[in-house]
């Protein structure tokens, strides 16, 4: 059986974006994901300019599970940060359960900072995931759900 | 793992295309994404090798609409078929919320068919999740070569739990369509359950 949704409330997704935004301050970055682990985006705050956030974020998940996938095969538990260095631009991954929290930065930060600031930032995204993984579970149990009104109509407008 | 932003008032949802190598995986993918208007896809990932052979997988984000105003997103993946990227195929199952097997027709591949659903049907265990139980399609491709295996026979190879089973030819878009709405419509459906 497929796994229960993953919801965000409005009210969390405001929190994460205010960890964001002041993580993005504080290390001077470019712009800071939160990505799920499946590749979906969950968050961003920063300068995106014309990037493909999706893809991005696709990736950005492939990476850490071709690299946990590795670390398994050398008797690691998990590689739980991902470090990519470039000439102008870097790429920290920093790994929270079961997301991923990214940061783009250029000559501008150095990766002792991102890391550093990561950290911090780290604990406060997985108490507010947390709560949100565990809200999901009681509301996929609610009758209240919305999505038990979807009807079949619903469904097939999407296709017409 | 379909995940529902209620702040920014989105469903997305993962669906995997499984199959033998040089089955159509990549094709169906890269129908869906030259038939679909711009302003409903993302980009066309590929991770693939010099000779275009998919590597690690193929990705692409595609917006259907809205359904009681949530956007739905379904985020479209392929794995590498070759039977030894089997650790790359078992990463991208994490999280899957519908699956589309892509059976290649041609009667020397029926070997491989059988091969790659075991690996499926085995993959899909390791991470947790049961081929009966999950929003499931089978596309039997390549229908229009000229030494096909009969329908009948590849599906009472093939056919696991009364799937929808659709003929095709994903070079020209003849069911590719078909199967990935009636993918989606599962994936939907389930999510009404929950």
């Amino acid at each position: 059986m497929a796994q229960s949704p993953f919801i965000i409330q409005e009210q969390q997704f405001q929190r994460i974006k205010i960890v964001l935004a002041r993580l993005c301050v504080e290390c001077a970055a470019r712009v800071v994901f939160l990505v799920d682990r499946d590749g979906q985006t969950i968050a961003f705050h920063g300068d995106i300019g014309d990037m493909d956030t999706t893809s991005f974020s696709s990736l950005a998940a492939g990476n850490v599970a071709a690299t946990s996938s590795m670390a398994k095969l050398i008797g690691e538990d998990v590689f739980p940060a991902v470090v990519h260095e470039g000439e102008r631009e870097s790429i920290f991954i920093s790994v929270i359960g079961r997301s991923l929290l990214v940061v783009v930065f250029d000559e501008r930060s150095t990766l002792g900072l991102v890391k550093l600031r990561t950290k911090r930032a780290s604990f406060e995204v997985a108490s507010i995931l947390d709560e949100a993984v565990a809200e999901s579970a009681a509301f996929s149990m609610s009758k209240n759900s919305i999505f038990a009104e979807i009807t079949d109509e619903d469904i097939d407008s999407l296709f017409s | 793992m379909t995940f529902i932003n209620y702040a920014s008032r989105e469903i997305n949802c993962k669906i995997v295309y499984y199959g033998p190598g040089l089955c159509g995986k990549t094709t169906n993918l890269q129908y869906i994404y030259d038939s679909t208007a711009p302003q409903a896809k993302g980009k066309l990932i590929s991770l693939a090798t010099e000779t275009d052979r998919t590597l690690f997988f193929d990705f692409m984000p595609l917006e259907l609409g809205t359904v009681r105003g949530f956007k739905t997103r379904f985020h479209l993946y392929t794995v590498p078929g070759q039977v030894y990227y089997d650790a790359s195929r078992k990463l991208i199952l994490k999280g899957v919320d519908g699956v589309v097997f892509v059976a290649d027709s041609q009667e020397e591949r029926m070997d491989a068919n059988i091969e790659s659903l075991y690996n499926l049907e085995e993959n899909l265990q390791t991470q947790g999740y049961d081929l009966s139980q999950i929003p499931y399609v089978l596309q039997l491709n390549k229908r229009d070569l000229p030494n096909v295996t009969p329908i009948e026979d590849l599906s009472s190879e093939l056919v696991r739990k009364g799937e929808p089973v659709f003929e095709a030819v994903a070079t020209n878009g003849t069911g590719v369509f078909d199967t990935l709405k009636a993918v989606a419509k599962q994936v939907l459906t389930e999510l009404r359950k929950t």
